[in-house]
C-alpha cells in the first residue's frame, strides 16, 4: 500500500488581514500518495498557486492541516523543488550554474558539493542531456529560447532529487509543440525518479497527458470539487491524448470549469 | 553566363554600401570630439571679432597659455582634488554597500531607517559646509566628508533597490530548498544588485567630485576648487578658466573610468551585447 504523501485536511487561507483580506482558499482537503502524479485544474484566479504556497509552507495556512511526509508542515519545507512559469534563472550564470543553485543551498548537498564536485557536475550533465540542453550548459539564460530557460529551470527544481515537486504552470508561457516536447521531457524525468508531483495547469491535454489524477478547483474560495483518475498506461504517448479515453476526461473536466465559472457571475 | 556574373554584379554594390557605411560610424564616432573642438574655435573667433575684454570672456588660447604656464600649481592642486574626491568616493561605496545591503535585506530596517535617509538626503550638503569648518577647520577634511554625505545616498539605495527587488518566485524557489535570509542575499540579491550598484557608481563619483569642488571654495586652502577662487580673487580670469578646463576634463575621466567598470563588471545585465565581459556568480 503506497502512504499518503501530501494531507491538506479543511485548509483555509486568507490574504492580509483577518476580516478584509482576501480568502483565497476554504475548506480545502486532498491527498497525494507517494510517487504519484496530480494536477490541479481550476479557473483563472481561484486559489491554485495559493495551494502550492500552503503545501510547501511557504504560507502558513489561516485554518485546518497541512501535512506532508507525516509531519505537519508548520516553516517551509526543505524538500520541495519548484518550478514557475516565469523561468526565474539567474542571469549572470550560466545553465550548469543555474542547475547547481540549488547544491549550493540545499542539504546535504551543500556539505558535499566540493569534495564530491566530479560526480555532481556528471550529474546535472546527465539532467541537462535527458531534456536536450547538453549542448547549452555554458550559455547563459538571454542565450536560450524560452522554451531552453523552461527545461533548465526544471532541471534546477529537479537536480536534488527533491521527494516533492511542484509546478506551477511551468508551461504556460510556450507554444504548443514545445510544450508537448517538454511534457515528454517531464514525463522521462518523472518515471526515472518518481518523485511526488503537483501540476498546476490550464492546459487540459496537459494534465490528462502527465497526471495519474486530476483535480478540479471551485471558484474563490477554492477547494476541490472534483477528483478523476487518469488510467492511461505510462509511458504515455502525446497521440493518446487524442484517444477517446483521454478526450472523454478532458470534455468532463471542461464542462466542469466551465460549470464553475458560470455558477461565479 | 547568368548565374556567374550576377553575383559579381552585386558584390559592388554591396562593397560600397559596407564602405558607406564604415565611413558613417567613423563620423559618428569622432563627432563628440568635432563638437567640442569647433565650439572651442567658434568661441576662440567670437571673442576675437566682438573684442570682448579678457577679464570677461578670455579666448580659449589665452586660456590654455594661462594654463601651461601654471602648469605646476594646477597639477599639484587637481592631484589634491583627486585624491580628496577619491578618499570619499571610496568611503560612500564601503559604507553605502554595507548599509545597502542592511537596508535591502530587511524590510523592518527599510522601513524604519529609509524616511530619515530621504529627509537627510534633501538637505543640500552644501549646507553642511560651514558646520563641517567649525568641527573640523579648514583643510582637506570638510571637503572629504562632503564628497561623502553627497556620494552616499545614490549608492546606498541603489544596493538596496536591487536587493530588495528579487522575484518573490525566485525566492520562493530558494525557499522551499531549505534556503536561510543570508544564501538568499549571498547568491541572489547582492549579485542581482550589482548592475544598480555600478551604474550608481558613475553618479557617485560625479557628484563627490562636485562635493569636493564646492567644499574647496569654501572651507581649504588647497585643491582645485581653491585655486579657481585665489585666481578669480586676484582678478586672473583666463587662469580661473583654465581651472573650470581642468575640473571638467578630470570630471569626465572619472565618469568614463566608472563606466568602463561597470561595463566590465556587469556585462550580463546588458544581455552580454559586449561579449566576453561576464562576470561569474
Ligand atoms: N500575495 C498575495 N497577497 C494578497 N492576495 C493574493 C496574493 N496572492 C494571491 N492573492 C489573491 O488570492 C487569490 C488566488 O490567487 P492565486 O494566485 O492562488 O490564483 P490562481 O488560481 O493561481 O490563479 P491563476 O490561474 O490566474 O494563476 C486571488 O484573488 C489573488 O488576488
Ligand atoms: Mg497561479
Amino acid at each position: 500500500m503506497v502512504r499518503d504523501f501530501v494531507e491538506l485536511d479543511q485548509v483555509a487561507l486568507r490574504y492580509g488581514g483577518d476580516v478584509e483580506g482576501t480568502l483565497a482558499l476554504q475548506d480545502t482537503s486532498l491527498t497525494v500518495r507517494e510517487g504519484e502524479f496530480v494536477a490541479v485544474v481550476g479557473p483563472s484566479g481561484c486559489g491554485k498557486s495559493t495551494l502550492m504556497k500552503v503545501v510547501s509552507g511557504l504560507w502558513p495556512a489561516s485554518a485546518g492541516t497541512v501535512a506532508v511526509n507525516g509531519r505537519e508542515v508548520t516553516k517551509p519545507l526543505d524538500i520541495v523543488g519548484m518550478a514557475f512559469q516565469n523561468p526565474n534563472l539567474l542571469p549572470w550564470r550560466t545553465t550548469l550554474a543555474n542547475v547547481m543553485l540549488p547544491l549550493e543551498i540545499a542539504e546535504p548537498h551543500i556539505r558535499r558539493l566540493r569534495r564530491e564536485y566530479p560526480s555532481y557536475l556528471a550529474k546535472v550533465r546527465d539532467l541537462l542531456k535527458m531534456v536536450g540542453l547538453q549542448e547549452f550548459e555554458t550559455k547563459h539564460p538571454w542565450e536560450l529560447s524560452g522554451g531552453m530557460q523552461q527545461r533548465a529551470s526544471l532541471c534546477r527544481a529537479l537536480i536534488h532529487d527533491p521527494s516533492l515537486l511542484l509546478l506551477d504552470e511551468p508551461f504556460g508561457a510556450l507554444d504548443m509543440f514545445t510544450r508537448e516536447e517538454l511534457w515528454l521531457a517531464l514525463q522521462d524525468l518523472w518515471l526515472a525518479r518518481k518523485p511526488t508531483v503537483v501540476l498546476v495547469t490550464h492546459d487540459l491535454r496537459e494534465a490528462v497527458f502527465l497526471a495519474d489524477r486530476v483535480l478540479v478547483m471551485s471558484n474563490r474560495p477554492g477547494r476541490i470539487i472534483a477528483d478523476h483518475a487518469v488510467d492511461i498506461p505510462r509511458p504515455r504517448s502525446l497521440d493518446e491524448t487524442f484517444a477517446p479515453k483521454a478526450i472523454e476526461i478532458i470534455q468532463t473536466l471542461r464542462d466542469q470549469i466551465s460549470n464553475v465559472r458560470k455558477s461565479a457571475t | 553566363m547568368n548565374g556567374k556574373t550576377k553575383p559579381a554584379g552585386l558584390a559592388a554594390p554591396a562593397k560600397e554600401a559596407v564602405r558607406r557605411s564604415r565611413r558613417r560610424k567613423l563620423v559618428r564616432k569622432a563627432s563628440p570630439y568635432l563638437v567640442i573642438i569647433g565650439s572651442f574655435l567658434l568661441w576662440e573667433l567670437a571673442v576675437w571679432l566682438l573684442k570682448i575684454e579678457p577679464f570677461v570672456l578670455p579666448a580659449p588660447s589665452a586660456i590654455f597659455a594661462a594654463g601651461w604656464e601654471w602648469r605646476g600649481p594646477i597639477l599639484l592642486a587637481s592631484w589634491q582634488t583627486f585624491v580628496t574626491t577619491i578618499i570619499g568616493f571610496l568611503l560612500a561605496v564601503a559604507f553605502g554597500l554595507a548599509a545597502g545591503t542592511a537596508i535591502g535585506a530587511s524590510s523592518a530596517l527599510y522601513d524604519a531607517v529609509y524616511p530619515a535617509l530621504i529627509g537627510f538626503n534633501s538637505v543640500p550638503k552644501v549646507a553642511v559646509v560651514p558646520i563641517l569648518v567649525i568641527w573640523c577647520g579648514i583643510g582637506t577634511l570638510p571637503a572629504i566628508i562632503t564628497a561623502f554625505l553627497i556620494s552616499f545616498f545614490p549608492i546606498l539605495v541603489n544596493v538596496a533597490t536591487g536587493i530588495a527587488t528579487v522575484e518573490p518566485e525566485l525566492r520562493d524557489v530558494l525557499r522551499a530548498l531549505g534556503a536561510k535570509q543570508h544564501q538568499i542575499l549571498l547568491k541572489v540579491g547582492l549579485p542581482r544588485s550589482m548592475p544598480y550598484f555600478f551604474a550608481s557608481l558613475k553618479i557617485a563619483i560625479s557628484v563627490a567630485f562636485v562635493g569636493s569642488i564646492v567644499a574647496e571654495t569654501v572651507a581649504s586652502d588647497s585643491g582645485i576648487g581653491h585655486f579657481m577662487l585665489v585666481a578669480s580673487s586676484r582678478f586672473q580670469v583666463p587662469l580661473a578658466f583654465a581651472g573650470l578646463v581642468v575640473t571638467g576634463v578630470m570630471g569626465i575621466a572619472m565618469y568614463v573610468v566608472a563606466v568602463m567598470i561597470e561595463k566590465r563588471m556587469t556585462g550580463w545585465a546588458t544581455r552580454g551585447v559586449d561579449t566576453g565581459m561576464v562576470a561569474g556568480g
